[in-house]
């Protein structure tokens, strides 16, 4: 019965995408908007419902079954952290429907029905991508969340900004995606399947060490990494996530750049975890080394910025530098607690864009320090963002805390790294939200507070006068003179339209939401022993095929309790949640110095899109390195 | 077979990067994104490959005729459309990246660094 549902979890978006483009001309905005949200919903109820079934979901689709454990079928697969990840991926979506109810006030010229089409085709990607059994359908998916990414990001095609991240966004993940295919294109060469479980019997049927094997993982990974944006392949993140429309941000920051990491321990489960794949010393290095160093650079990284977006987007580099390292493990236990964590960074990193949303519909800017202040009023909202910052600091017992502490007592070293970074990218948000919504501290001097972006200035309907589109916008605000790079958040455009006075209902209810669930993943003990049997089997490579091509039901791994929270646990958490508070303190009253020692770092960031397809090729060499040490 | 076609196809993805890294010119870049997609062409083709086999097409052919692996054909095709795709939306970007930036020079887009 379950088997039956899982299809329609990817099909009932396409096919809701496909009447608003089809119809969308015709319909008033309010239908177009309700069939958006109906088919999001129905495909996260469908999710919801088939993770309460009893085992993992196998779907032959047109019912090519395989005989003898062969197939010339395709697979949809739902295990329970595919379908979590499935069900994730609609809920935000449905929560993106909700908020941009509001938020785009002026409807798209003539389409209505544009703008959500776009998101359930996204919604569709990301769920086929989480469900499917099928090395090349997972690239097609991938592609296909992909091409809809870069859309969504440039989605205000009238200015400059959107479609230069836009463009970063699509050279580089195309790229990673055609890596990925050259991959997919040598393990059918050696084994002459596509689908994740024969390849992986395949190769299990030759053990032993194997070039084209290695070979092949290092092109696959390269995609999946690109998607999950770690250091070297990250540059297009921050680009993209500044310029686009702050509901898209919600669910790339939320859940897509997550599925990059899932895709990773996916394959490494299915394909690569046996004899005939990569040592898993191997893999863990790759992991462990690339998280390590993304989590570092997103952290210090983020900690620079003055754009809130940008400040977001660095910190989900760096969050997604520790699911690596907790998905590199390679333990039941660092993977339960990866997607725990995964959960809690979704509603608090979705939370916090969400606030930012409204501070730029209110106040026309997302700049920290144009912004100084000028949220006294609307200190509700102000509160929400402090709380997501203490989430993403770590703070018990938010999800994220939870997902930090199982994650950290896997070996002795994780808590300080955990601990840094979660404190730097948390004090960064406080940080934020101290400034913008408590004025405290200096202003700090800027060149731009003169030149314009009076409050009392009436900001016209978005899109047709825009100041900084004539020539290279030059940075206005290098201050002090030293040639630092750096993007201001101060030209950005209010997308409802026109400044809204009260932040409207559906927006503040959706953040608040956001939170609560964040809040919910580290108080419900069932969620944690359910993602603990999950990634139980999730880890079982043999298990996984005899699922698929065998029809041996492995679901329900018994007397395999949960982690939960433990002392030591909630303090780490409280530490580095009492960090950030302190870092974010410290750098409002000017104690630590922001600028200057990190330009070097900051320099990378250039912005070029010649430069970020180097370093992708430099990535591809370093996973090389790494896995053949 | 040969060796040949599998350095062919890594050959030109490399050729597409280093165009792709060196571009002065954001259309002249989406070419080159192609050409590194090409090179899955290629490599696709060249795994289905079979010395003396004909097309995977049996209304005319008899029984037991060896024919090319048609299931990397398929997998081609797909490509292709997904390719057709991508390059759609990215020259669209380009066009307004023109009209928003005055430029198509990848040198000359500044607006996000640091």
């Amino acid at each position: 019965m379950v088997d039956r549902l899982l299809p329609l979890i990817v099909v009932v978006p396409l096919l809701g995408a496909a009447v608003l483009v089809g119809a969308g001309r015709r319909m008033p905005r309010l239908a177009a908007e309700t069939v958006a949200c109906a088919c999001a919903a129905a495909s996260a109820a469908l999710a919801c419902a088939a993770l309460a079934g009893p085992a993992t979901a196998v779907s032959w689709v047109g019912d090519w079954r395989p005989r003898d454990g062969v197939s010339v079928g395709i697979v949809l697969v739902g295990d329970r952290l595919g379908l979590g990840l499935a069900a994730l991926a609609s809920v935000l979506i449905v929560a993106v429907l909700t908020y941009s109810w509001r938020y785009f006030e002026e409807p798209p010229r003539g389409h209505a029905g544009a703008f959500p089409a776009l998101v359930l085709l996204f919604q569709a990607g990301m769920c086929g991508f989480a469900l499917t059994g099928d090395l090349f359908d997972a690239f097609v998916f991938f592609e296909l969340m992909g091409v809809v990414g870069y859309a969504l990001t440039g989605y205000h095609v009238e200015e400059a900004r959107p479609v230069q991240g836009a463009l970063a966004f699509g050279f580089v993940n195309s790229l990673g995606g055609y890596a990925t295919l050259m991959g997919i294109a040598l393990l059918y060469a050696r084994t002459g399947e596509l689908g994740m479980a024969q390849i992986g019997r395949r190769l299990d049927a030759a053990p032993g060490h194997d070039a084209l094997v290695a070979a092949a993982f290092v092109l696959v990974v390269t995609g999946l990494l690109v998607k999950a944006a770690a250091v070297p392949f990250h540059f297009w993140l921050p680009d993209a996530h500044a310029v686009a429309p702050t509901p898209v941000c919600l669910v790339l920051s939320g859940v897509m750049v997550e599925t990059g990491v899932y895709g990773v321990a996916r394959v490494h489960a299915t394909v690569f975890g046996g004899p005939g794949g990569i040592p898993a010393d191997g893999t863990r290095r790759v992991l462990v080394v690339l998280g390590v160093v993304s989590a570092l650079t997103g952290a210090v990284m983020c900690w620079q910025q003055r754009h809130i977006k940008r400040l977001l987007a660095f910190s989900t580099v760096g969050h997604t530098g520790l699911f690596l390292v907790g998905v590199g493990l390679l333990t039941p236990e660092g993977l339960s607690g990866t997607c725990l964590y995964v959960l809690g960074h979704a509603g608090a990193k979705a939370a916090l864009f969400a606030c930012t949303g409204i501070l730029l519909a209110r106040l026309g800017s997302v700049d920290e320090r144009e912004l100084h202040g000028r949220g006294r009023d609307i200190r509700g909202i102000g509160l929400l963002f402090a709380l997501g910052g203490l989430a993403l600091a770590g703070l018990p017992p938010f999800g994220t805390g939870l997902g930090k502490a199982v994650v950290e007592e896997q070996a002795a070293w994780l808590p300080a790294l955990f601990g840094l970074v979660s404190a730097l990218t948390g004090g960064a948000a406080l940080r934020v939200a101290a400034r913008v919504f408590l004025g405290a501290g200096e202003r700090g001097h800027d060149e731009r507070e003169t030149a314009g972006g009076g409050e009392k200035e009436p900001e016209t309907a978005g899109g047709e006068e825009e100041p900084e589109t004539v020539g290279g916008e030059g940075e206005p605000e290098t201050a002090g003179g030293e040639e630092e790079p750096e993007t201001a958040g101060g030209e950005e455009e209010p997308e409802t339209g026109h400044r809204i006075r009260l932040p409207p209902p559906p927006m503040v209810s959706v953040a608040v939401a956001l939170l609560a669930g964040a809040l919910a993943v580290g108080t419900v003990p069932a969620l944690a022993e359910a993602t603990a049997a999950a990634s139980f089997a999730f880890l079982d490579h043999a298990g996984y095929a005899a699922a698929v091509l065998d029809g041996r039901a492995t679901g329900g791994q018994p007397g395999h309790g949960g982690e939960w929270w433990t002392w030591s646990g909630a303090v780490l958490g409280l530490l580095s949640a009492a960090l950030a508070v302190v870092l974010a303190a410290a750098a409002v009253v000017g104690l630590v110095p922001s600028r200057g020692w990190s330009a070097p770092l900051r320099r990378l960031h250039s912005g070029h899109i010649g430069d970020y397809v180097a370093w992708t090729m430099a990535g591809i060499g370093l996973l090389s390195l790494l896995t053949l040490w | 077979m040969t060796v040949l076609p599998y350095l062919v196809a890594g050959w030109i993805f490399l050729a597409g990067v280093h165009g792709l890294a060196t571009s002065r010119h954001l259309v002249h870049a989406v070419g080159c994104l192609a050409v590194t997609q090409s090179a899955t062409y290629v490599l696709l083709l060249a795994v289905g490959y079979r010395r003396g086999g004909t097309a995977p097409v049996f209304s005319d052919t008899p029984p037991g005729t060896p024919v090319v692996d048609p299931v990397v054909q398929a997998l081609a095709l797909t490509d292709v459309v997904v390719g057709a795709t991508v390059t759609a939306l990215l020259l669209a970007l380009v066009v307004q990246t023109r009209k928003r930036h005055g430029t198509v020079d990848p040198d000359e887009l500044s607006g996000l660094k640091g």
